[in-house]
């Protein structure tokens, strides 16, 4: 698959850990710019430690090690600092993760503030809104952005922390299973918020949800025991899959 | 179920004799129950010795004048008045060591203990721990020699708040570094890694999210530490011996509410004195730690 604008290449990428023990195994893939890819595959394929290479989270693990390149825009991320990379490289976690020490409006300029980036009053404020405005957070907390964060339900915690990500004008958003812990009408703002940021941001997800992938993603990849079976045009792999497995997997029959 | 083994159950549920089991569990709570009534009576009779033996000399010249002298005392005693003079130069001795001591071991404590925190599993992480265990357990009246060698005669030349300082702060940094790992283990993981994947630096990772996370836990080891060493005697007798009026020179000797407790007991004059002075230490002890307990209650709300 040449997908038409790509932004992120992964090119036989595999990632071990305690040295033999592969949890990624040869993948190579080619991420469009601006599209929703989902990644997709039954617990234990994968799909976090291919997610966390991507802004080399996974490198926080001992006793890991990774062969192969990622390239963004054409440069091998693991050349990169990695301060530099994540910067351009966002993530939203499976649980909301709000700093707890921190006001709403903090959180969302936390990346600034971590980074000691000095910031002008009015250039904060700006962020701020517009980033609450961009995640739907905005009239629901306009009033209280100087509360803590962790005062939030888990769904306006996840949208804060989906700011958060975003206040960077991060190139690219990672997240791991980001609805798994709420609820359905938070879940589906989250979804209507994703499929809003692809015009600006191109989005990596990885979810266990089959439907939320289909709903919302563009591509979407399937691993199985670290390998990449099938990565298509989302709506093509859930008619027409071509591996038997990938059918097996979306027919419900394991995973 | 097999039918045998169900016959088995009933044969054994006749034979057991509840009376005599509810009588051994009845018997078993009440002796924890009296084990715990018995340790409960000691701290309140303590402190109700302290009060009642010890009120009457607390007035305000108790906290602004110097501890009198034997004469003094003598001729007090014996107009049947209270004896005059305070514990002073014990209140502002017992704050600049515990302070100065609480200036060496908190930075050391809490470096040491984020260290341990990072590299749990690293082989010099469990020496350091084991080491720390060990130093936890070494008598105070050992440390108090060996800080004699090394800062009352190389150092300061003689007994100084410097000594002092120094053997409470050897007391006080195991206690610092195990709470200090302690509550960096309670941060979930989790916000950490929200620091790193917003491009974080490692060292503002710690500085400003690890350690404002377990702020209250950090407090609360260093308040038990310091409450820990408020009370010391033995180290302090041979490096900072006493002073009987107020000093503020970090070379020179200084009092401590506990050195002038040991001395009133020695002086028959001044005996009433040991009293209010135990009140007072007991006091401050017990404010620490209904602070510390406050500061946690606090953080387990949130
Ligand atoms: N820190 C780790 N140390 C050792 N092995 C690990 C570690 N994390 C994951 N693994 C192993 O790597 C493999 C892939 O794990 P990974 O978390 O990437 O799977 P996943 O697809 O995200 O699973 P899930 O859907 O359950 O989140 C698994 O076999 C797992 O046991
Ligand atoms: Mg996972």
């Amino acid at each position: 698959m040449a997908p038409a604008a790509s932004i992120l290449s992964i090119e036989d990428l595999s990632i071990a850990y305690d040295r033999d023990k592969y949890a990624v195994k040869n993948v190579t893939a080619t991420v469009r710019k601006n599209a929703i890819t989902a990644i997709m595959g039954p617990s234990g394929c994968g799909k976090t430690t291919l997610l966390r290479a991507i802004n080399r989270m996974h490198e926080l693990y001992p006793n890991i090690s990774t062969e192969g390149k990622i390239k963004l825009y054409g440069d091998n991320i693991y050349e990169m600092p990695t301060i530099e990379l994540r910067r351009k490289i966002g993530m939203v976690f499976q649980r909301p993760n709000p700093f707890p020490t921190m006001s709403i409006y903090e959180n969302v300029i936390a990346g600034y503030k971590l980074n000691g980036i000095h910031l002008k009053r009015s250039e904060r404020d700006e962020i701020v809104e517009t980033t609450l405005r961009d995640v739907t957070l905005w009239d629901e907390v306009k009033n209280a952005l100087h509360k803590k964060g962790t005062f939030l339900s888990g769904g306006q915690q996840q949208r804060l922390c989906v700011a958060r990500a975003l206040a960077f004008k991060p190139e690219i958003i990672l997240l791991d299973e980001p609805t798994s812990a709420l609820d359905p009408v938070s879940t589906a703002k989250i979804e209507d918020l994703l499929v809003e940021l692809k015009q600006h941001y191109t989005i990596i997800l990885v979810t266990h949800n089959m439907s939320q992938a289909a709903r919302i993603s563009d591509n979407s990849m399937f691993m199985y025991l670290g390998e990449l079976i099938e990565y298509e045009d989302t709506k093509t792999m859930f008619t027409n899959p071509k591996d038997p497995r990938t059918e097996g997997y979306l027919t419900g029959k394991f995973g | 179920m097999d039918s045998s083994i169900l016959q088995k159950r009933k044969a054994m549920i006749a034979t057991t004799h509840f009376g005599v089991r509810s009588f051994k569990s009845r018997l078993f709570f009440s002796i924890v129950l009296l084990f715990a009534l018995i340790t409960i009576s000691i701290v309140f009779l303590i402190i109700g010795t302290l009060v009642v033996k010890g009120y009457h000399q607390i007035n305000w010249s108790f906290f602004t004048q110097v501890a009198p002298d034997t004469f003094d005392a003598m001729m007090a005693n014996a107009s049947g008045k209270i004896i005059p003079g305070g514990i002073l130069n014990g209140i502002t001795g017992t704050l600049l060591l515990v302070g100065l001591a609480s200036v060496i071991a908190i930075p050391f404590g809490i470096v040491i203990g984020i260290y341990l925190y990072e590299n749990a599993t690293k082989r010099y992480a469990g020496v350091i721990r084991d080491i720390s265990d060990v130093l936890q357990g070494v008598p105070s009246i050992v440390v108090g020699l060996i800080v004699y060698l090394w800062v009352v005669v190389d150092i300061t030349k003689g007994y100084s708040v410097l000594a002092g300082s120094v053997a409470l702060a050897i007391m006080m940094l195991p206690l610092i570094i195990r709470s200090t790992e302690e509550s960096m283990k309670m941060v979930p993981t989790t916000l950490k890694e929200a620091a790193i994947a917003l491009g974080t630096p490692y060292y503002k990772v710690i500085l400003r999210v690890l350690i404002p996370s377990s702020f209250s836990g950090l407090i609360t080891g260093v308040l038990l530490a310091v409450s820990r060493v408020l009370g010391e005697t033995a180290p302090l007798l041979l490096t900072t011996l006493g002073n009987s009026s107020v000093n503020w020179n970090l070379a020179k000797p200084v009092s401590a509410v506990p050195l002038l407790i040991w001395q009133f007991y020695n002086d028959p004059n001044m005996v009433n004195l040991i009293w209010s002075s135990s009140l007072f230490l007991m006091g401050f002890v017990l404010l620490l730690n209904i602070l510390s307990k406050w500061i946690a209650a606090k953080k387990s709300i949130q």
